[in-house]
């Protein structure tokens, strides 16, 4: 059923190769298993730029799609469904560019069992790849649960002294959310006798009153996944515990799936839900907004507050697009790119000073930039695009998705953007505390003089977050090129749903 | 083509994007090569890619004098989506240029000074290695406010506003490690940035009101717009430029988001003479300035500025009478003079706003300036004595700000002695220096308009005199008060000749705009909609006159008889508690805190720690969702003692286990129970579905 010629099969399935070398390299040469695993995701990352090549930005459809039948459930065929459009193309890129990135990261935090590690790395690169080409319900559950599993051990066995508790809370949780899915996902294949999204897209005849439900038992796996406020407390504990590696691609990608099921299976299935929905998704995205930013000042652990930031940061996604506009849902794609660039380096920056001096705490140190000049510098223009200076990229996507939401016929008051853009003076407060705690004010602990200033391989590391910072920011053009066709498709469906609503 | 060809056809715009591009190569040669070029290098390069600005500033003002209606220099496409299309485009018009030229030249020389304030500023601070930071962070600075104010657009003068505003943070923290208790600096800096995020979000919210009347963010359309369907639409452009005040207040330190200016003396002079006086400082009046359209149908929101921008003027003005440091008083002057300059654009004398924001640029960088070189001054006869080997601080941290430290400095630094002078009349509005024009222009102004906004202006402009006074007073004149102050040597060139070059600009600035020549009020008129205020001889007679009383005051109290050493201020006798109210600020600060700081933290604590954690995930989740998840399985387990499931969870424990010799847990009943239960929770659908429905 798996057709090889598909380029998305090989972006999906090629880690797998790396795996299966990984199995053989043994266990008492781990840099070699670090270099295979770093040479399969980069070469992942190529192929995904194969992929971007052969994408015809100006076609809103799905593209390069494969579809095989695969297997029957209760006589409905379950296919082999994949296919890419404007909604997901920078999430694969995001996913295969984060894994090398992450793997480059770990290179000396990992030294136990180097070798599963690894191989759960790469084996979670498939799920997350899966999750965002799967065109099939079935499918798309298959490795939206598969995610879980090698996750679930990346916290449980390399995670800090509450991984155990961590990673079963992580499980549980996004289990539960799931299972709500699973049920809605079988209603639907058995009543409509297809799993295929587009198919069901099509046909576009659910009944409101079922919408109302489906988009409930959607929305309960996806806002946990966010996490969404009141749904984030397992959230500081998955990214405490979890490893630096785990905590990138958690914040990073995972978090991601979450916002990208919304747009992908509540938007365009539930459409008239959706709108209907759409004013109950903005108070809980704003109250995120805000609360995330309070609760992120009040931290005293770094790691903690980078992971709270994370609860107000998606709140602005959701608002995006559930703002089912141009703008808001195009910012809203944008922003979990930019999201998972500034988060995703901010995990990175923490991971790098917690294997020099193994606490996060914040009052342990202070005074950095003296003895750690580059990092000051990287981590300062991190946290500049994460509070969203203009110019960088955080601010190209929190500007439209507030642009979008104020705007917003589906929100249906200016209140909600106004309050989400008061999030923008917190987050200049806890991120601008941030900074200081750790780079400002006097160098006066014996054990930070002695710190050394990033190595090679770290700055590698950063660089080419850095770098899409900053494009994003000043051209993000080719950006919104890609996505713009396909939002252009969804936002038309959309009016037409909402006419039907109002 | 010859030059006059060139002139012609004005295709010296073209040129324009360079403005902000030398500053940018700039930072970018300093921060790759820097420490392999030395200071000199460092330097010379950040001056000459400020001063290459300044000449394209000028061929911009040539363009302009045959093409006085300006032009849009398009650069790229940056965001665009349906509806929203924002490019990167330069506006390049008589109200952009005077902006171009003042800031690019005050920089210029500035960076100039810098070169020598910062050779022995990082010697005395003790960190040889920042020279070449400051001046990447300076570039960086210059290039933001050319993004600001050659803006076409609202989203791109954005970009610069809050661009300037983080290299004020980073300026004002730039000695970082210094300050109260090691941290003040850092925290003054982030200080700056908060409050002008507050003023940021109204900026925000005025692009998303216009976006959505509008549905363009260009300046051009908002205006045109503005002119065809204003009337149609009062209340909603009320609103924009409600938002809009809010946005200039944060930048240009007005009531209530002022406080951040006093605190940001932090920076190294140059900075606070540059960023927080002559430039960044004014971008709230030239925003409020280039959106007249939009305020000229919202007499409401005129009002509130002319009102706010007086009242800063005076409440800032009494403040400054009793402080004691020398950049402090030099701040709230600021302050009470932006205050000027938005009462001017609020009674719509947008020129009067723009003359006194140039003048206003020349005579208090110069004072900030001499001031700085008076700092040097103290702080080198300071590490004099300390170099003989006296203890001059006697025991206490030495403050070089202090004017109480001070007297006497008129004999030993004489340049910098006339310049301060010179900026110190000007200041007050003394014929024939370039306050002396400007300020009453603002006046004649106001006194057309409203009477209250001249009253409270023409008091605040008394204030202004007696501060200045009492300052040249303390610091010049009387026997020096301290050890540091007797030995305090005059500069050299780098740092003198800026300064003699500020203090002609302070003499002559006015004839940019003299009565019955109205140079810059032709000037703006291709721009912006202008009359020309006719010169009011009782006006300016009358605040002359004030503010050579206020000058007399200020002699009676601090001159006639010289402050002592260690001696309390003179007019805390006589004022009393109404003194000790100035000189702690009228306790906004402390206001503030009480008001919103405080609450802030203890929402924030009580959110996390109550709330968010001991609440939701302490009790909620772990106690009462997972005992009752506990028990459920529990039941399950006991219900149904399937020892098929119960066989396949201990496999995969086990298989999980091989795999991982760590994770005992899965061990543990407890683990095996939710593993079981979730296997046949699933198990149980799917096979309803697969056998119950086929």
């Amino acid at each position: 059923m798996i057709s090889f010629t598909s380029i998305l099969t090989w972006v999906t399935f090629f880690p797998l190769l790396g795996v299966l070398v990984i199995l053989f390299i043994p266990r008492d040469r781990p840099n070699a298993i670090r270099w295979t695993a770093l040479i399969a995701s980069t070469a992942t990352f190529m192929i995904s730029l194969v992929m971007l090549s052969q994408f015809d930005g100006a076609d809103p459809g799905l593209q390069l799609a494969v579809r095989r039948p695969w297997f029957q459930l209760a006589g409905v065929e379950i296919e082999y469904s994949l296919g890419v459009d404007g909604l997901s193309i920078l999430l694969i890129l995001l996913t295969t560019l984060l894994t090398p990135i992450s793997i480059l990261s770990t290179w000396t935090a990992v030294e136990e069992r180097v070798k599963e590690f690894m191989a759960f790395f790469l084996l979670l690169e498939v799920g997350m790849v899966g999750v965002f080409v799967a065109l099939d319900l079935f499918l798309f559950y298959i490795f939206w649960e598969f995610t879980l599993v090698p996750m679930y051990f990346l916290i449980g066995i390399w995670g800090g002294p509450r991984r155990t508790y961590a990673a079963i809370k992580f499980f549980l949780y996004t289990m539960a959310g799931s299972i709500l899915m699973l049920l809605a996902i079988l209603w639907l294949g058995l009543r409509f006798e297809t799993f295929s999204v587009p198919d069901l897209i099509a046909q576009g005849n659910i009944p409101a009153d079922i919408q109302t439900w489906l988009f409930l038992a959607f929305a309960a796996a996806f806002a946990i996944k966010v996490p969404m406020w009141p749904l984030h407390s397992w959230l500081p504990d998955a990214h405490v515990e979890a490893p630096t590696a785990g905590s990138v691609i958690l914040a990073g990608v995972l978090l991601k799936m979450g916002t990208y099921g919304f747009l992908r299976f509540n938007i365009p299935l539930f459409p008239e839900a959706a709108a209907r929905y759409a004013p109950w998704m903005a108070v809980l995205a704003v109250i995120g907004i805000l609360y995330g930013a309070a609760v992120s000042y009040a931290q005293r652990d770094v790691k903690k507050l980078v992971a709270y930031s994370s609860v107000s940061h998606l709140g602005f996604v959701v608002l995006g697009l559930f703002a089912l506009n141009s703008q808001g849902i195009q910012g809203g794609i944008l922003q979990m790119v930019n999201h998972g660039l500034s988060t995703g380096a901010l995990f990175i920056i923490v991971g790098m000073i917690y294997e020099r001096r193994h606490t996060r705490e914040m009052d342990d140190f202070g005074g950095l930039w003296r003895v750690m000049p580059v990092y000051a510098a990287l981590t300062l223009v991190v946290t500049l695009s994460s509070m969203g200076l203009p110019g960088l990229n955080g601010f190209v996507g929190e500007f439209t998705i507030l642009l979008g939401s104020f705007g917003s016929e589906a929100i249906g008051s200016s209140w909600f953007a106004g309050l989400a853009a008061a999030g923008v003076i917190l987050a200049a407060i806890y991120l601008l505390f941030m900074f200081q705690k750790l780079f400002l004010g006097p160098l006066d602990k014996e054990e930070n003089k002695t710190l050394k200033d990033l190595n090679w391989r770290e700055v590698v590391t950063l660089v080419p977050l850095i770098l899409l910072i900053f494009w994003i920011g000043l051209y993000p053009r080719p950006f919104f090129n890609l996505i713009a066709p396909a939002v252009d498709k969804l936002v038309a469906t959309l009016q037409a749903a909402a006419f039907v609503v109002h | 083509m010859s030059f006059s060809e060139v002139l012609q056809g004005g295709s010296l715009f073209a040129y324009a994007p360079l403005i902000i591009a030398f500053p940018l190569l700039g930072l970018l040669i300093n921060m790759i090569f820097g420490r392999r070029l030395g200071e000199r290098a460092v330097g010379i390069i950040a001056s000459s890619a400020v001063g290459l600005s300044f000449v394209i500033a000028i061929l911009q003002f040539f363009a302009l004098s045959t093409h006085p209606e300006g032009t849009s220099v398009p650069i790229a496409d940056w965001i665009t989506i349906g509806q929203l299309a924002v490019p990167w485009s330069l506006k390049v018009d008589t109200l952009s240029v005077t902006m171009m030229l003042m800031v690019t030249g005050v920089s210029a020389l500035i960076h100039v000074y810098a070169i020598g304030y910062m050779h022995e500023d990082v010697r005395f601070q003790g960190d040889p290695g920042r020279f070449t930071r400051f001046f990447v962070f300076f570039n960086l600075f210059v290039a933001t406010m050319m993004v600001l104010v050659t803006a076409d657009n609202f989203l791109m003068m954005f970009v610069g506003w809050e661009g300037v505003g983080l290299c004020s943070y980073l300026l004002i923290g730039f000695w970082f490690e210094k300050g109260e208790d090691g941290i003040g600096n850092a925290i003054a800096g982030k200080k700056a940035f908060i409050t002008n995020r507050i003023g940021d979000f109204g900026f925000l919210i005025a692009m998303f009101l216009i976006f959505g009347a509008v549905g363009s963010l260009q300046f051009a359309d908002v205006f045109h717009w503005a002119h065809e369907h204003g009337l149609e639409n009062v209340d909603v452009i009320t609103a924009i430029t409600l938002f809009l005040l809010l946005g200039a207040t944060g930048k240009s330190a007005q009531i209530p988001l002022f406080v951040w200016l006093p605190d940001a003396m932090a920076g190294p002079t140059p900075v606070s003479a540059l960023i927080h006086a002559a430039t960044m400082v004014t971008a709230g009046i030239y925003m409020i300035a280039r959106n007249q359209a939009l305020y000229d149908v919202a007499g409401l929101s005129s009002n509130l500025v002319a009102l706010i921008g007086a009242a800063t003027a005076l409440f800032a003005a009494t403040i400054a009478v009793g402080q004691f440091d020398i950049k402090r008083v030099l701040a709230y002057s600021t302050i009470s003079q932006l205050g000027f300059m938005l009462a001017a654009v609020g009674v719509g004398a947008q020129v009067a706003g723009m003359f006194h924001l140039v003048t206003h640029a020349f005579f208090k960088a110069l004072l900030f300036l001499s001031a700085g070189s008076v700092i040097q001054g103290i702080e080198h006869g300071h590490h004099h004595l300390e170099h003989v080997g006296a203890n001059p601080g006697g025991g206490e941290a030495f403050d070089p700000n202090d004017m109480r430290n001070m007297g006497g400095l008129r004999s030993k630094m004489k340049i910098t002695f006339w310049v301060y002078l010179i900026g110190a009349l000007a200041l007050s509005g003394i014929f024939p220096l370039a306050g002396f024009w400007s300020k009453d222009e603002i006046l004649a102004d106001a006194n057309h308009e409203s009477i209250v906004i001249f009253l409270l202006l023409t008091v605040a402009a008394f204030f202004t005199a007696f501060y200045m006074g009492r300052q040249i007073l303390m610091v010049f004149f009387g026997q020096p008060r301290s050890e540091a102050a007797k030995h305090a040597p005059e500069n050299p060139p780098v740092m003198t000749v800026p300064l003699i070059l500020l203090a002609v600009g302070a003499i002559l600035g006015g004839v940019l705009n003299l009565p019955g020549m109205h140079t810059l009020t032709d000037w703006l008129e291709h721009t912006l909609h202008v009359h020309v205020t006719e010169f009011n001889p009782v006006v300016a007679g009358l605040s002359t006159l004030l503010a050579l009383l206020a000058i007399g005051i200020a002699w009676f109290v601090y001159g006639r008889q010289p402050m002592g050493k260690g001696s309390p201020d003179p007019l805390r006798r006589m004022l009393g508690p109404i003194f000790v109210g100035m000189e702690n600020k009228w306790w906004v600060d402390e206001l503030y805190q009480f008001l919103i700081v405080r609450p802030y933290i203890a929402l924030a604590d009580v959110l996390a720690d109550v709330i968010d954690w001991r609440f939701w995930h302490d009790w909620f989740h772990d106690t009462v969702l997972a005992r009752t998840f506990r028990e459920g399985t529990r039941w399950l387990n006991d219900a149904f003692d399937l020892r098929v499931i119960d066989g396949i969870a201990n496999g995969l424990g086990n298989l999980t286990q091989a795999i991982s010799g760590r994770m005992r847990f899965l061990q543990t009943g407890y683990v095996r129970n939710y593993a079981l239960s979730f296997l046949v929770g699933v198990l149980l659908v799917l096979s309803y579905f697969i056998f119950g429905s086929s």
